[in-house]
């Protein structure tokens, strides 16, 4: 996983397989650095990824929630086709935090 | 149901098994040429199979998880997993989609609806300190040239 930094944003991108034991590294990362810099968005950027279970959305969720401590939001973006079907399993797309793979997106500087 | 192949498995409820588990059961099912999503459906019920025992099961232990998969007629697979762990007290309660007992691990509380949603048929036996089996079924698309 690799973490861009920018003046009020990070972007985390994830990569590989996304299970409860992958998980926990990925989170430890992305908090330890939002925790110091406090972005006011967090993207998590998932065109890397190849499997993912429901520990994903836990891992979602999580930063959602931490985000909001500091009154900032989460985007989750690039999500492959494969991934969809958890996605939306997941609720999450109610909180329409989520882009598809395709979305023109400006990237962190 | 004719049974055209099977085999067993059995490891440690550790965390680092859990990509282990789904690749080996998904590696001994290419022999039925599963398309990449069908595979990938499986995969995701193994982990959340296998996640269950090493989060909940054995939860401040390490104890054995097994994998019994059967290949039956007309493409029909299925999976057992099974554990001698804590056992689930109320399976009903369980399975209810985002309810979980281990929130603190960011447990999305997903794990059977994903089970139940990403194979055909899905069932659920425990007894409390005994352990629980957590068995799915799911039917191959039948392809051209296979079999």
């Amino acid at each position: 996983m690799r973490i861009s930094e920018g003046e009020e944003e990070i972007t985390a991108y994830l990569s590989g397989d996304i299970d409860h034991h992958s998980a926990r590294d990925m989170r430890e990362s992305i908090d330890a650095i939002v925790q110091m810099k406090k972005p006011s968005l967090l993207r998590l950027d998932f065109s890397g990824v190849k499997f993912m279970d429901s520990s994903g959305i836990g891992l979602i969720m999580g930063r959602y929630r931490l985000m909001a401590l500091y009154g900032g939001i989460v985007r989750v973006v690039n999500v492959p086709d494969e991934l969809e079907r958890m996605m939306n399993l997941s609720g999450l797309s109610s909180l329409d935090i989520i882009e598809r793979r395709g979305v023109k997106l400006e990237t962190a500087k | 149901m004719k049974l055209q192949n099977e085999m067993n498995l059995s490891f440690e409820s550790r965390s680092s098994n859990e990509a282990f588990a789904r690749c080996a059961v998904a590696a001994f099912l290419t022999q039925l040429d599963p398309t990449i999503s069908e595979l990938n459906d499986i995969k995701t019920a193994v982990s959340e199979a296998v996640t269950n025992c090493v989060v909940h099961a054995y939860k401040d232990t390490i104890g054995k998880v097994y994998i019994n998969v059967k290949i039956e007629e007309n493409s029909l697979i299925v999976i057992k997993i099974r554990d001698t762990g804590c056992g689930i007290e109320n399976i009903k309660k369980a399975m209810e989609p985002l309810f979980t007992t281990a929130p603190s691990d960011e447990r999305a509380g997903l794990g059977f609806a994903v089970m139940e949603s990403f194979t055909d048929k899905l069932s659920v036996r425990s007894k409390i300190g005994k352990g629980t089996t957590v068995t799915f079924q799911k039917r191959l698309s039948r392809r051209v040239g296979n079999g």
